[in-house]
């Protein structure tokens, strides 16, 4: 199944910029779908990255947060080919997660 | 005096003939000039507006959803479905053949020339129609228009022709003619309950807001499609626009690739000649 | 009598109190009125925060403090949101040792609208996409050194003509 995580993570001088766009419905639970029902309310809670074994930044999502999230943040540290851990779980327990390469 | 009145009358017959092809040349379509008085318009209206810019609809003509839409391209809402359309792209189908089969230039970098006038079979041939006939071609089934796959594989070839130029063909034949002209009375003609019609919005009021949007000069309008439209929250293709834009005027819209759509397709592509392709999209 | 529990490996059996309590929610849960707090939310999600609709009950719940101002945050967001359901916004402070950014839309029906955790090293500063019901102040609001700090904008959030 494709990764529903996109990541650009560039590293600069001294600190790495990272910017993620996750593939998700972030249904808040109050649209009606073309059945005239309320579509239930699906969406990412917690949003996880971690650099060298640490966690580097951690989102707390409700559903106010747009369809296919985006995130931007930068922290210090990270070089050329570092691993950066990504990972999601939202409310009905789903969950995906992936490593990408921090860019130079 | 005799010769006088036959020089007189002849001269008013003459004349006659000339007035009457004089109306009949009025009436013959003339692709070129209209679409340099199309273009004059909107230079004229828009003074600030590089023609290359007119391909960004209404952040081209406005500065504060520029810099919404700005942020938003930082990182698009589109990735995904360009990823979808690649990968589908790439796929070959059970025969062993792919659309890259089907396309001159294997299908890359092409999207600029769509729509062109099949001359064989004497219709419009949008580049959704030309992926569909690929499929049922090569024993596929077609796809759905509007959305989906047909929406990530025409994302995925017009990202292939991102900055390439509109270069769209009116061969010298009455049948593209008169597909260019049903395309163009389209455009202008007022249809619906609120009786508006394409020019009421993106000629007359382009640049204006609309309640809460701006709208997209007609010129270059379709350079940035298929789009992710934040209000869809996924992609979307021509006549997906087309027919919601139909409905919201509350008349009844056309099927998709319906030879009116094809049709006006044409037509305002034709007149975008030379704005670059800046699809796929995001817009409002 | 305060419930005598046998004390094993398990720890104290539960009390009465508590293990009514917890079928009551997840009673609740299964009729989809317990809202965004359930019984298996994601770890260290503050489920109750997010429930919450009002500006004061939200931070209460979420830090345990209402914020002052400051000139040393910066927050971006449109005048006129394009669209509801995607307004761009960036959120930027000076202030030293910060330990969280939250966004807060207090006329969305629930009003906090996310929250981040920065751990040192960190830097102070976070962009997303939020969607807004309606026009209304994005509040954004900064714990450093063990205070909070916050300002707020407006975001006109209008129908689309075009959009249906």
């Amino acid at each position: 199944m494709p990764s529903t995580i996109r990541v650009r993570a560039v590293a600069g001088d001294d600190s790495t910029e990272v910017q993620a766009l996750i593939q998700h419905p972030m249904d808040s639970g109050f649209v009606k779908g073309h059945d005239g029902k309320l579509i239930p309310p699906h969406y990412i809670e917690v949003l996880t990255f971690k650099h060298d074994g640490k966690v580097v930044f951690t989102a707390f999502w409700g559903p106010a947060v747009s369809r296919d999230p985006y995130i931007k943040f930068s922290f210090k540290g990270g070089k050329k080919d570092d691993d950066l851990g990504v990972s999601w779980i939202d409310n009905l327990g789903k969950s995906d997660s992936s490593v990408a390469k921090i860019m130079g | 005096m005799r010769s006088g009145r036959l020089y007189r009358v002849g001269f008013a017959i003459a004349a006659l003939l000339g007035f009457v092809s004089l109306a009949r040349a009025a009436q013959a379509p003339n692709p070129a000039a209209d679409q340099r008085a199309f273009q004059a318009y909107f230079r004229s209206r828009f003074p600030t507006v590089k023609l290359a810019d007119f391909g960004n609809g209404p952040y081209a003509v406005n500065a504060l959803m520029r810099k919404q839409w700005e942020e938003i391209m930082a990182f698009p809402p589109y990735d995904f479905a360009l990823d979808a359309g690649k990968a589908a792209f790439a796929k070959p189908f059970a025969n062993g053949r792919g659309y890259a089969d089907c396309f001159p230039n294997k299908g890359i970098g092409i999207r600029q020339t769509f729509p062109y006038f099949d001359t064989k079979t004497g219709e419009v041939v949008t580049l959704d129609l030309a992926i569909n006939r690929c499929r049922i071609a090569n024993g596929e089934k077609p796809l759905p228009y509007q959305v989906g796959l047909m929406a990530a594989i025409t994302a995925y070839m017009a990202e292939t022709s991102r900055g390439k130029a509109f270069d769209i063909k009116i061969p010298d034949d009455p049948r593209a003619l008169a597909a260019y002209e049903d395309g163009k009375r389209f455009f202008y003609a007022r249809r619906g309950q609120l009786n508006f019609s394409c020019a009421s919005c993106h000629v007359q009021a382009a640049g204006q807001r609309l309640r809460g949007d701006i709208l997209a000069p007609a010129l270059g309008i379709l350079a940035a499609f298929p789009i992710y439209r934040s209000d869809w929250g996924s992609m979307g293709t021509i006549d997906r626009r087309f027919t919601s834009c139909n409905a919201q005027v509350r008349s009844v819209p056309f099927a998709p690739q319906d030879k009116t759509y094809r049709d006006l397709e044409y037509f305002l592509s034709y007149m975008s000649n030379g704005v670059p392709i800046t699809g796929p999209g995001a817009r409002p | 009598m305060a419930g005598h529990r046998s004390v094993g490996d398990h720890g104290p059996l539960p009390t009465r109190r508590a293990t009514l309590q917890v079928m009551t929610l997840v009673g609740l849960a299964g009729l989809g009125l317990a809202g965004p707090a359930h019984a298996d939310n994601a770890p260290g999600w503050p489920a109750e925060a997010f429930q919450k609709k009002s500006q004061r009950d939200a931070l209460q719940a979420l830090l345990g403090m209402q914020f002052e101002s400051t000139d040393k945050i910066t927050l971006e967001v449109p005048e006129i949101a394009e669209n509801g359901a995607v307004v761009p916004v960036s959120i930027s402070s000076s202030l030293p040792n910060v330990t969280s950014i939250s966004i807060l839309v207090p006329e969305n029906p629930f009003t906090l609208a996310a929250s981040y955790k920065l751990p040192e090293g960190t830097a102070a500063a976070v962009s997303c996409r939020l969607k807004m019901a309606k026009t209304s102040n994005v509040v954004a609001v900064v714990e450093s050194g063990g205070k909070a700090y916050g300002v707020a904008r407006q975001v006109k959030v209008t129908l689309g003509g075009c959009g249906g």
